[in-house]
Parts: structure tokens; C-alpha cells; sequence
């Protein structure tokens, strides 16, 4: 899928994208030479067929997870059915908030073990010392969670 | 005057998010996890309740006997049983290093399957709008067994059986994710009926360009009537790799080993 600005006969360019709530995902693009701004709305089922292809609009830009589409999206998976060892100096330093650990409790465990890695990677990619909700919203965001 | 708009592939500036290049590293990662494995191939029939679970999980535990290194990837998704028929012990899966090991049954059977991470008793079930579902559970499906290739850790292997469900869908879905489409296994019980499943089954296979091996009459000498392992070897060129009565002794596995070799 690409945008053309008519107008001005040029590709028009990725810009952002954000999950604005109801299951929509919006992406951005603009116009190089004239600067228009045009957002694209996926409806829900949209949304999820984007998702299931396991494929991230504006890029992935995190290396995937093993079995990364099968923990974000089923729902009757066992809570205890991973064991994730820990890597060497994986999240060492990274504080997460009281309001952060709460909320990554809520996660089920059939998927919890890999959004907690997905966002420590974020933040130290990011040089992010405390994990806090609005850094999680901003992932989500920033690397197309649309399951999480 | 309708406006000039030039074609999606006169578009060319770089595209962010380039997506046929996320696909296509979605199929490297596939074909870098099989490369330790010699040979996959597939158990399929077009007709369900025949025993193709059965007869994959014994011909594994045949070649396992035999000291060959084998895998039983379990793409079943909606009806997983390859654990329970490979004798499983519970375990959580390890995940390490961004791959996930497989499940190993007592004779050395590596295995992976949907019964490994679901809930017992529960359906296979995923989030997203349940109105719609019919658009997109099929594509999420078929993304569950691409991570099942791409992730799963097999090692080195003599041969990886794919346990289809019943039907062509799941086998398309593997012939697309692989280099090339595997070789098949028909099996099928003794009646028209199978026999008539089992050919368009075989057609299909045909038809994108998977050899077939062979294909193996279950039940039979049974309350089943018919020849169907005959005349579907007659028609295909193939031979009949093995008829398998109820009740099965491991000599009838054991039995299927040397043609395996020869598969090679």
C-alpha cells in the first residue's frame, strides 16, 4: 500500500502511527514537496489482518520474538506454558514504576514474559531508565503492539 | 477529466515500511531454521478421522527406534494430539535466544504442537473481533504455523513429519512457506469414500508440484469395506508403503523404516 498526493504527483511518505483506541490503527504519511499530512484508519478486522501477518506498518524496528504472533494473540494459552531464561544482563539497571509493574501483571501469563521483554528492549534501545505506563503506551505505539 | 495516477510499482522512493521485505525476512527466517533438517515431509490425507496423526506419531516413534533423528511438527492446530500420541511428558516450553525448543518424548521424538502452549480442554481461540473472524483467523492460522518452522529450534534432523489436518488448506499454506513443496504420505482407509477424499487430496499435491511417496492404508482388514490403498496406488504411480490393521504391533512400523530410507 502506497499514498500519492495527487497534486503534487510524489509518494508521499511514512510519517507515525498510533492505535487511537476502538481497535483502529491510524498511519500518517506525508507529502514531501507540499507537506499535506494524510492519516489511514483501519477498522478492527483491518487492524487484525494487518496483525496477522506479522508484519509492522512503518517498519519493525525490535528483532521479532519467537512464537511472537501466537503469544499475542491466543487467548485460551496456558498461563505457565513458557519458561523464559534470562539472558545475561538482560534489564540490569531498568526500574520498573509501581503503576508499570501493576499493569504488566494484568498481561496473562501465556504472553506476559514477552511484552515484559519487548519493553525492556524498547527502553534500553532507547536509553529509558524507569518503565513507567506512558512509556508503555508510547511503545505500543512506536512498534505496532496492536495485540498487546 | 480523470486525474493522471500512475501504478503502485511506478512508486518507487523508499517505502519505511517495507513490508514485502518484512515477508520475505518472515521466509528466510523459515528456511535458516531448516536448514539442519534433511528432509520434510508431509502426512496428509483430504479426509479426516482416517488416522494420519496415528500413523505419523508411529512412524515417527519407528524411525526414533531406529536411531534416526526425527520431528513431528503437529500443524493441526485446531485439533492438536501429537504429544498424547507420542507419550509427552508435561513441560513448560524453553524459550532461550530468541528460538523455542522442542517438546521430546521418552524414544527421542522432537515434537511441537498447539496442545503444548493451550489450556486443557480449551478450543484454539484468538483475540480480535469475533464478527469478522472468518476474514482474518484463517491468515493468523497460517502465521501460527510460519512461527512454528521459523522458531522452533528442530537441530539436526533425518526427517521432519508434518502432521496435516484434514482438507488441502494447511498443506498450500506449508508448500508456500517452504523453498519447495515437501513430499507427501497419503493415508487413507479402505473405503470409496476415503479413497475418493484421498484423491483430490493427491491431485492437489500434484498439482503445486510435491512428489508423492507413497500411501499407507490404515484400518485395514477391518469392518471397512473397499480397496482404496490400491487404487490410489494404481492411479498415482505410487506405491502402497504399508496396510495397518487395527491394533497395530510395532513390526508394522518398524516395517516402514527402509522405505523412509529410500525416500532419501
Amino acid at each position: 500500500m502506497k499514498f500519492l498526493c495527487v497534486e503534487c504527483d510524489r509518494q508521499m511518505a511514512f510519517e507515525e502511527r498510533q492505535l487511537p483506541g476502538d481497535g483502529t490503527l491510524a498511519a500518517a504519511f506525508r507529502c514531501p514537496q507540499c507537506g499535506r499530512v494524510v492519516a489511514l484508519l483501519t477498522n478492527p478486522m483491518e487492524t487484525q489482518l494487518v496483525a496477522s501477518l506479522g508484519v509492522k506498518i512503518g517498519g519493525a524496528t525490535l528483532p521479532p520474538q519467537p512464537l511472537e504472533m501466537v503469544r499475542g494473540m491466543v487467548t485460551t494459552g496456558r498461563d505457565d506454558a513458557f519458561e523464559e531464561s534470562r539472558e545475561k544482563g538482560e534489564g540490569r539497571g531498568l526500574i520498573w514504576s509501581v503503576e508499570a509493574q501493576a499493569r504488566l501483571a494484568r498481561v496473562p501469563g501465556f504472553v506476559r514474559g514477552m511484552v515484559k521483554r519487548i519493553y525492556a528492549d524498547y527502553a534500553k534501545d532507547r536509553g529509558i531508565a524507569e518503565i513507567t505506563p506512558a512509556v508503555m503506551d508510547t511503545a505500543r505505539n512506536e512498534l505496532g503492539l496492536e495485540g498487546m | 477529466m480523470p486525474l493522471n495516477i500512475r501504478t503502485y510499482h511506478d512508486l518507487t522512493e523508499p517505502d519505511r515500511s517495507g513490508l514485502p521485505g518484512q515477508i520475505g525476512a518472515q521466509r528466510r527466517r523459515v528456511a535458516e531454521r531448516l536448514a539442519t533438517v534433511a528432509r520434510v515431509v508431509a502426512v496428509m490425507s483430504g479426509k479426516g478421522g482416517v488416522g494420519k496423526s496415528f500413523v505419523t506419531a508411529q512412524l515417527a516413534r519407528a524411525l526414533a527406534r531406529a536411531g534416526r533423528a526425527v520431528g513431528v511438527l503437529d500443524a493441526d492446530l485446531n485439533g492438536p494430539t501429537a504429544p498424547q500420541l507420542l507419550r509427552l511428558p508435561a513441560a513448560r516450553c524453553t524459550l532461550h535466544d530468541g528460538i523455542i525448543d522442542p517438546a521430546v518424548s521418552p524414544e527421542g521424538v522432537r515434537c511441537f504442537s498447539m496442545a503444548l502452549l493451550l489450556e486443557d480442554g480449551r478450543p484454539l481461540a484468538f483475540r480480535g473481533p469475533e464478527a469478522e473472524s472468518f476474514v482474518w483467523r484463517g491468515t493468523l492460522e497460517a502465521a501460527a504455523l510460519r512461527e512454528f518452522l521459523a522458531d522452533v529450534a528442530w537441530g539436526r534432523l533425518d526427517v521432519l513429519l508434518v502432521d496435516l489436518p484434514p482438507g488441502m488448506q494447511r498443506f498450500a499454506e506449508l508448500a508456500e512457506l517452504l523453498p519447495e513443496p515437501p513430499p507427501v504420505v497419503a493415508v487413507t482407509i479402505p473405503t470409496p469414500q476415503s479413497e475418493d477424499a484421498v484423491r483430490r487430496a493427491l491431485h492437489a499435491a500434484r498439482e503445486r508440484g510435491a512428489p508423492c511417496l507413497g500411501v499407507i492404508e490404515n484400518m485395514a482388514g477391518g469392518p471397512f469395506a473397499g480397496d482404496a490403498g490400491d487404487a490410489l496406488a494404481r492411479e498415482f504411480g505410487i506405491p502402497v508403503l504399508a496396510r495397518v490393521p487395527f491394533h497395530p504391533t510395532d513390526d508394522v512400523w518398524d516395517a516402514l523404516v527402509p522405505k523412509v530410507e529410500s525416500w532419501r
